[in-house]
């Protein structure tokens, strides 16, 4: 979902890096705020940040013979709302286009939009949504991760289409080629990543039941069918 | 093995069964380049729509070669699983210090409590 370095036209640059820009400012003062109010989260907070490390760095092959990348922000998204992922994220996109020439600084706007503001946002939602009608707690946390991943690289196709869009068949041809890139490829990849959130999800619960309670991802005094397998 | 231990392993195998099947299976085989990336790939898509489109800005920094590059990718993964290890180690560490202390305390107590009962 990384956008070369000068790839987008300028208007374009600019106008997602205006419509990022107020995410990751608010984004910036949930986080300090959640640093001062809970210093003991200090440590998880680091720990999805990590997460979203390992996982935008994991090049895999799919289905389409191409490779590409989850994106990890799914996992902080669910713990901590997604504003506080939008400041992990860009964080992560910044070290990939300072030191790795992966996506770029004119692009980084754009990038943020879809792997640090879309990203969490519909992941949450879909978590939020399943929760409310008593899904599974590992279940959601699966969806919520996949549309995450997912709906980075959909944001991703359009971003590029509204830029690029096709000499005969317009912007509706360009989204087609763009997400063919992006979408088919990412399937498998977002299976993989809501399976690793999962699997982290899983383990967090073994080790830091109170912080976890406190998030509001598990709730007290009520024991979840998932939370009670985990504990067996 | 515990069944939460399985189940975790479970998990592991599939992603990376995911992973291989794409490679095993030979899924890249119809291209001139197979396995390339996704961003390579969208890359030419707009050269392909816009042949006349040019970059108008270039990395600040650029890895001199394949090797710098995957070697700061590694640095990148290693960072982050780094510090997630950290966290589950300490969490657990602290998990079993407690639970020490707390038999050691039981211990202590048994002995006392009966000598109490003697006398």
């Amino acid at each position: 979902m990384h956008i070369a370095e000068g790839f987008l036209p300028p208007a374009h640059a600019i106008a997602w890096g205006v419509a990022s820009a107020p995410f990751v400012v608010h984004g910036v003062r949930s986080l300090t705020r959640e640093v001062r109010e809970h210093p003991e989260s200090t440590l998880l907070l680091g720990a999805s940040g990590a997460f979203t490390f390992v996982l935008s760095a994991l090049k895999l092959p799919s289905v389409t013979g191409s490779c590409s990348h989850p994106t990890g922000t799914g996992l902080g998204a669910i713990l901590f709302r997604p504003p506080i992922m939008a400041v992990l994220g860009t964080i992560t996109l910044l070290f990939q286009a300072l030191l790795l020439a992966h996506g770029g600084l004119t692009t980084l706007g754009a990038n943020v939009f879809s792997m640090a503001i879309v990203g969490p946002w519909v992941g949450y939602a879909v978590y939020k949504l399943l929760r409310r009608y008593d899904v599974p707690l590992m279940v959601a946390v699966f969806f919520g991760a996949f549309f995450a991943d997912l709906s980075t690289y959909c944001v991703t196709s359009v971003q590029l289409a509204l830029a690029f869009p096709d000499p005969s068949s317009g912007f509706l041809g360009a989204l087609g080629k763009f997400g063919s890139i992006f979408a088919i490829t990412q399937l498998p990849l977002a299976v993989s990543e809501g399976l690793l959130t999962v699997l982290v999800m899983r383990l967090l619960v073994q080790s830091s039941k109170g912080e976890l309670t406190r998030l509001g991802v598990l709730v007290a005094g009520k024991r979840d069918t998932t939370t009670e397998a985990v504990a067996r | 093995m515990s069944r939460n231990t399985k189940i975790n392993l479970l998990l592991l195998v599939v992603v990376a069964a995911l992973a291989v099947l794409p490679l095993a299976l030979g899924l890249g085989d119809h291209k001139k380049e197979p396995f390339t990336g996704a961003d390579g790939e969208a890359e030419s898509a707009i050269t392909e729509i816009e042949p006349d489109y040019k970059p108008w800005f270039s990395p600040l920094y650029e890895p001199p070669s394949g090797e710098i590059e995957s070697a700061l990718f590694s640095l990148q993964a290693a960072l982050g699983a780094g510090v997630l290890a950290y966290y589950f180690g300490l969490h657990r560490g602290r998990r079993q210090g407690e639970a020490r202390a707390l038999a050691q305390r039981e211990t202590a107590k048994t002995p006392a409590g009966s000598g109490a009962e003697e006398v």
